[in-house]
């Protein structure tokens, strides 16, 4: 397998008032194609900023990034749109959906940025929503579809146009337990079914256990990888850096 | 893509209906303002170049110089300086149609009861062709009928009007300073003259009539003016000064002598006159675009707060794969919509009030296709150059920072 993300001692730092803030301190870390990873950390421990990064919504200060092979630090501006456009999903926790928009023409979006034509990416809409189970809603405004309903289809819009990476930030937050599990069961059954590799940032244990592959982040620094054992889980797992 | 962007944008706009119409308000009442100015100012200036067609065209007016008793001045016409014979020599000149001399007196006309003030001109039948006028009932008197000194008279419309009312004046008779005049014919209307003179209200009579039994017996052979009519627009410069010459040399005038009268060119007022209402719509129209601008600035204002107000949104779309250049094309082209819009109802409503203006005003406030074609063209311009800022700034944005608010 060819590894999909590939950082390098990554190094990310912010400048503030108080003077240079670390948030990101040499993280070094592979996924293979196909992987169900989560990423843990408390708040403030880098993990959304490792998130930005991996979406390529922010660049490292230092250390080197690879997407798919690609340095992306060698990308223009363009070229990383068309990568979040086409090679990652994102799923947010708290949706983000056009709140203007029909369900259908939210999913519908991303492949209007690619230039598929109307009928294709309308037709391709209604399928995955109804992959997603919400195929009899295609019409519904945001603000008429349930919290579970509105991540479902932000998971289709995600999909749509057919990306390697599926990138979730905390994608059960938002939602009751009952609703978060078969959110969480969604993306299982894309990641076995379809091979889409998916990373899930989350401080949820219940979340991070549904996945094969842990990292926990603390302090800027990459501080267990390994499979979801307990003790990664609730953060009891020191230096078992893999 | 385009037509999606389209469609994205007209959503925008209807979800700020209320907004989104306040802010065309600006453009509404700019492209309205240029519309009815532009109608206005080209229905006055079909209105003046038709009334100057209507003096005539190609026509020089030779009047006599100032007459003077004692230390008085008479003013233009009233000295005894043009004479017939000087009509005569006029029409021998080249390119010279007809000229047709004329005298004019103030008369109180009765008929029966009834009398009127008004002018009576005294001239040949030449002077209708060179007037372009027309007769619409009767006839116009005959060469023999002014050698003759006919007394007869053809009536302008409204001394017809004010003297015989709704009965027909043709074979009536008229008394002006004490001459009995049959009424031979009345003329079609002309309507007013630049300054607003009713130019209907004359009576013309054979000009032989005119200085024999109404003019004063000290200006028997003079007249008051002589109308020209030249075969070509190009050769009035050059008859001009031939009459120029002529009359110096027949007048015996030295070379110090000043002119002992005038030759008018209706041409050169007619020129005048065009760039001066030229002039003038554009003067208008340039402040029916000052109001254009504040439209503008009116709409980037609204877009600015629209980035700040979607900038969620923007980050939204950044994350999805828009380039910065798609979110600057969305943004541009929401505040096109807006422009172009407004300037759809603007010109909506200019021509509907240059149609009442035009209604009231007795004009013809057409709009052209060139006025609309201009205000969509200055529309969309201000919609872009003021569009581009606030579509800049939403390019601009961080994702995260965008996301994060």
């Amino acid at each position: 397998m060819t590894a999909l993300l590939a950082l390098d001692n990554v190094i990310k730092d912010y400048q503030s008032e108080a003077g240079t803030f670390r948030a990101l301190d040499g993280v070094s870390l592979v996924v293979e194609k196909g992987e169900l990873v989560s990423i843990m950390g408390p708040s403030g421990s880098g993990k959304s900023t490792l998130m930005n990064i991996i979406g390529c919504l922010d660049t490292p200060t230092a250390g080197i990034y690879r997407f798919d092979g690609t340095d992306t630090a060698t990308l223009s501006e363009t070229a990383l749109a068309r990568l979040r456009n086409a090679g990652i999903g994102f799923v947010f926790q708290q949706f983000n959906l056009l709140p203007r928009l029909s369900a259908l023409a939210n999913v519908a979006l991303p492949m209007v940025y690619s230039g598929v034509a109307k009928r294709d990416r309308d037709m391709r809409a209604q399928t995955l929503l109804a992959s997603v189970g919400i195929g009899d809603k295609p019409k519904s405004r945001p603000s008429q579809l349930s919290g579970g309903q509105q991540q479902r289809v932000a998971v289709a819009r995600s999909l749509a146009n057919s990306p390697e990476l599926l990138l979730a930030d905390e994608p059960t937050g938002a939602l009751d337990t009952k609703t978060g599990i078969e959110v969480l069961a969604l993306f299982r059954s894309l990641n076995e079914q379809q091979g889409v590799t998916v990373v899930i940032v989350t401080h949820d244990p219940e979340v991070a256990r549904a996945t094969n592959r842990v990292v926990r982040i603390q302090d800027g620094r990459v501080f267990y990888d390994g499979p979801p054992t307990e003790a990664a889980l609730y953060g009891h797992a020191e230096g078992a850096t893999a | 893509m385009i037509v999606t962007m389209l469609a994205e944008a007209w959503s925008a706009l209807i979800a700020n209906r209320l907004r989104s119409v306040l802010t065309m308000l600006g453009m509404i009442i700019g492209v309205a303002a240029v519309i009815l100015m532009l109608a206005i100012g080209g229905g006055v200036q079909k209105q003046v170049s038709e009334s100057i067609a209507g003096l005539g065209s190609n026509l020089l007016i030779v009047t006599a110089g100032s007459g003077r008793s004692g230390p008085l001045s008479g003013g233009a016409g009233s000295g005894a300086t043009l004479r017939i014979d000087d009509a005569d020599r006029i029409a021998e000149i080249d390119n010279v149609v007809a000229a047709a001399p004329s005298t004019n007196v103030p008369a109180q006309v009765v008929a029966g009861p009834i009398n009127w003030a008004t002018q009576v001109t005294g001239s040949v039948p030449a002077y209708f062709l060179v007037n372009e006028w027309t007769v619409g009932d009767g006839r116009t008197f005959t060469e023999r009928e002014e050698r003759a000194g006919a007394r007869v008279a053809v009536l302008g419309q409204t001394v017809a009007d004010k003297l015989f009312g709704a009965s027909d004046p043709l074979g009536q008779t008229i008394r002006a300073k004490g001459v009995s005049l049959r009424v031979i014919g009345i003329m079609e209307k002309r309507g007013q003259g630049f300054g607003g003179q009713d130019r209907d209200d004359v009576i013309i009579v054979p000009l032989t009539t005119a200085l024999r039994l109404l003019q004063g017996n000290a200006f028997r052979r003079s007249i008051r003016s002589i109308s020209v009519s030249v075969a070509s627009a190009d050769a009035l410069d050059q008859v001009e000064r031939d009459i120029t010459y002529l009359l110096r040399r027949t007048h015996r005038l030295k070379a110090s002598d000043d002119d002992d009268f005038s030759v008018a060119n209706l041409t050169a007022i007619t020129d005048t006159l065009s760039t001066t209402t030229a002039a003038i719509s554009l003067l208008l129209a340039a402040i029916g675009s000052i109001s254009l601008v504040v439209g503008g600035i009116g709409i980037m204002n609204i877009m600015l707060v629209s980035v700040t107000e979607r900038t969620r949104e923007i980050g939204i779309r950044m994350a999805i794969g828009a380039s910065r250049a798609a979110v600057r094309l969305q943004f541009l082209l929401e505040a096109l919509m807006l422009s172009l819009l407004g300037c759809g109802i603007g010109v909506a409503v200019g021509t509907g009030l240059a149609m009442v203006a035009g209604k009231f005003i007795g004009f013809d406030t057409a709009v052209t296709l060139f006025a609309i074609s201009i205000a969509f063209a200055v529309s969309a311009s201000i919609g872009i150059f003021f569009g581009w800022w606030p579509a800049t700034r939403a390019a601009k944005l961080s994702p995260i920072e965008a996301l994060r608010s």
